[in-house]
């Protein structure tokens, strides 16, 4: 009967009661919105790379050298030269390695030197590998493979050719235009720096910069004939490595570390990709402080709603007085008014942001590179619907107290 | 005696001389029909207020059913009302967004106990108070004011209280729904053996009562 009157209470004030709900609706949706871009943002930002085991570059500080291997952000402080390169990837406990070169830009997207490990063994989310959209992986020397915003911002396909410029300014006054480069193929998305990656092989790296003299035969051969002999590069910017065993991960990242011959540092991807995460916390604060706010303010309208209603209530309260109610459950009732409309913009919140989701979650991942699973009910979610009951239960006792002292003093 | 005052005192402000009620002794005997007039602003309703535990007295002792609501605390008054006493006032009798049988559960849903078969007991009365089967079921405030009133007194007596108390209740009915309203409540009240402490400005009503009261008689004013 207790919740047959706090229901019936309601919808006789159909009007203000609903534009509660929305206030509150909307507020649910914000609030569990943002946390679920952020948990997604955390993740997939913690799964730029997965699967390497180390990242290894010249001595530097471990973001930098995450930031400009993996983001390309940044310039490296130094190379490695190609025979340390050699003798950590012959060692014992390392499976694959993947070197990067990197230096050059088209149109303002880095280019990014490498080998078929890249396509092999590179990695990203929950392991997956690279995956291609149109052709496959280059293997000719002038091969480019364009990271799929590449091909869609700049609107190339297969065939297109490709001219690389030194630097990274898209204007560049030194372009390797004696030599184009042929796009063989194209990634599918993968919401990691990739998609905005042009990636050719080491070899087309040094015959562009070798430039007349010390191009290898073969170089100005037909792109799509592969090209096996060429001289190795003196240098690389840095590399990724796979071990046999993660048992033996700290071992070789010491003995990296302590390379004898040029000073060199190896770097865990995921306590760096988190270590980065951590320097963006305030701007996650920040979308929660948002959130937050903008529940308060749902919050307190709800409470003002509700506390304009007790004043046109006088005479109810009076006759549940008379009928045997105790001021307690008058108190009661307007708690429970309060909780219907919270629990109802709960609901109808969680049912928008879900479909929302659903409908926007393809569109999300393509642009953002942010996969929005639609699981709502985190642990951590769930913690925050419990806080808001409860905030909803101190606002509501404002007008909840005006209705007891009410119906404590009938006159 | 259904109910008892006994040097009873009260003043809406402390401190204040000048007592709105000053009852040095009062009673009602079971099976009693009080009719109470007296001009407005009197103490009428006040006066059923500190009958029904809804307003203490500030001096004195009252008693009904032989239990002093002076000395219980307020849940204990609002329970003992909820068994004891059942009320009709002249408007606003029932809450507007439920319908009749609603309101009638609702009150006896304060009641301590009771017969689980309320429901049944409900229509009976219901039906005894002549409302259409098919109003039964409308919000209270789409109903007429007789028929509001007649509903009130359904859900007055669901828990069957040994005294039912009437504020106004006929000012706001025109005559035709007044001598209805009337005939019906005290053909009940005769089933039941109920008491009934009626207040009312309109001495027209005095026929249908055992004993008049006025309210100057009842409390002596100092001065």
């Amino acid at each position: 009967m207790f919740l047959k009157v706090a229901v019936s209470s309601l919808v006789s004030r159909k009007g203000s009661a609903v534009m509660t709900l929305m206030a509150i609706s909307v507020a649910i949706f914000v609030l569990l919105g943002i946390e679920q871009i952020r948990q997604q943002a955390r993740e997939s930002f913690a799964s730029t790379v997965s699967g390497v085991d180390l990242i290894v570059g010249a001595k530097t500080g471990s973001l930098n050298l995450l930031l400009y291997s993996v983001f390309r952000i940044g310039s490296p402080t130094d190379n490695i030269s190609w025979q340390a390169y050699r003798e950590i990837a012959d060692a014992d406990d390392v499976a694959w390695t993947i070197p990067i070169s990197l230096g050059d830009s088209h149109k303002g997207y880095r280019v990014v030197g490498t080998t078929e490990a890249f396509f092999k063994y590179f990695s990203f989310g929950k392991k997956r590998r690279l995956a291609f959209y149109k052709g496959e992986a280059f293997e000719g020397t002038f091969d480019a493979v364009l990271g799929s915003e590449v091909a869609t911002a700049l609107g190339y396909s297969m065939g297109t050719e490709v001219i690389l410029a030194h630097g990274l300014a898209s204007a560049s006054f030194t372009k390797h235009d004696n030599q184009p480069f042929v796009v063989v193929g194209v990634l599918a998305p993968t919401g990691t720096p990739v998609d905005h990656t042009i990636h050719v092989r080491l070899e087309g790296i040094e015959a562009i910069h070798a430039g007349g003299s010390k191009v290898p035969i073969g170089a100005f051969a037909p792109a799509n004939r592969p090209t096996t002999n060429f001289s190795e590069p003196e240098s690389i910017t840095a590399f990724m490595l796979g071990l046999k065993s993660r048992m033996s991960t700290f071992n070789v990242q010491r003995q990296i570390n302590e390379f004898a011959g040029e000073p060199l540092m190896a770097i865990l991807p995921g306590v760096a990709l988190s270590e980065l995460w951590q320097t963006m916390s305030i701007f996650e604060n920040v979308l929660r402080l948002i959130s937050a706010l903008v529940l308060l303010a749902a919050v307190l309208g709800m409470g003002a709603v509700l506390l304009a209603s007790i004043r046109e209530r006088h005479q109810e309260i009076h006759l549940l007085r008379m009928m045997g109610a105790s001021p307690f459950y008058l108190f009661c009732l307007v708690e429970m008014e309060a909780l219907i409309l919270c629990l109802l913009g709960m609901l109808l919140g969680g049912v928008c942001l879900y479909t929302a989701l659903f409908v926007t979650g393809d569109a999300i991942f393509s642009r953002f590179g942010i996969y929005l699973d639609a699981t709502l009910l985190t642990p951590e979610a769930a913690l925050m619907l419990v806080v808001v009951l409860l905030a909803t239960l101190v606002a509501a006792a404002v007008p909840s107290l005006k209705m007891y002292t009410s119906a404590r003093n009938i006159t | 005696m259904v109910v008892q005052l006994t040097g009873v005192q009260f003043s809406y402000e402390r401190d204040c001389q000048k007592q709105l009620l000053d009852i040095a002794h009062w009673g009602v005997k079971r099976g009693e029909r009080i009719l109470i007039h007296g001009p407005s602003g009197a103490g009428k309703t006040t006066l059923l207020h500190i009958m029904s535990g809804l307003l203490t007295c500030t001096r004195g002792e009252v008693s009904v059913m032989d239990q002093r609501l002076d000395q219980m605390s307020v849940q204990q008054r609002d329970q003992f009302r909820a068994n004891n006493i059942g009320c009709v006032f002249q408007r606003f009798n029932l809450i507007p967004y439920l319908n009749a049988i609603d309101n009638i559960g609702l009150a006896h849903s304060f009641s301590a106990g009771g017969s689980g078969q309320w429901r049944d007991e409900a229509t009976a009365l219901l039906s005894a108070l002549m409302i259409d089967r098919g109003d039964w079921a409308k919000p209270a405030s789409n109903l007429s004011m007789g028929q509001q009133q007649r509903v009130a007194i359904a859900r007055a007596l669901i828990n069957s209280p040994a005294l039912l108390i009437a504020d106004e209740p006929t000012s706001s009915l025109d005559s035709d729904n007044r001598d209805n309203f009337l005939s019906l409540l005290m053909e009940l009240i005769g089933k039941r053996d109920m008491t009934l402490i009626f207040v009312s400005h309109d001495m027209a009503l005095a026929e249908h009562f055992t004993r008049l009261e006025a309210l100057s008689e009842i409390t002596q004013r100092p001065g």
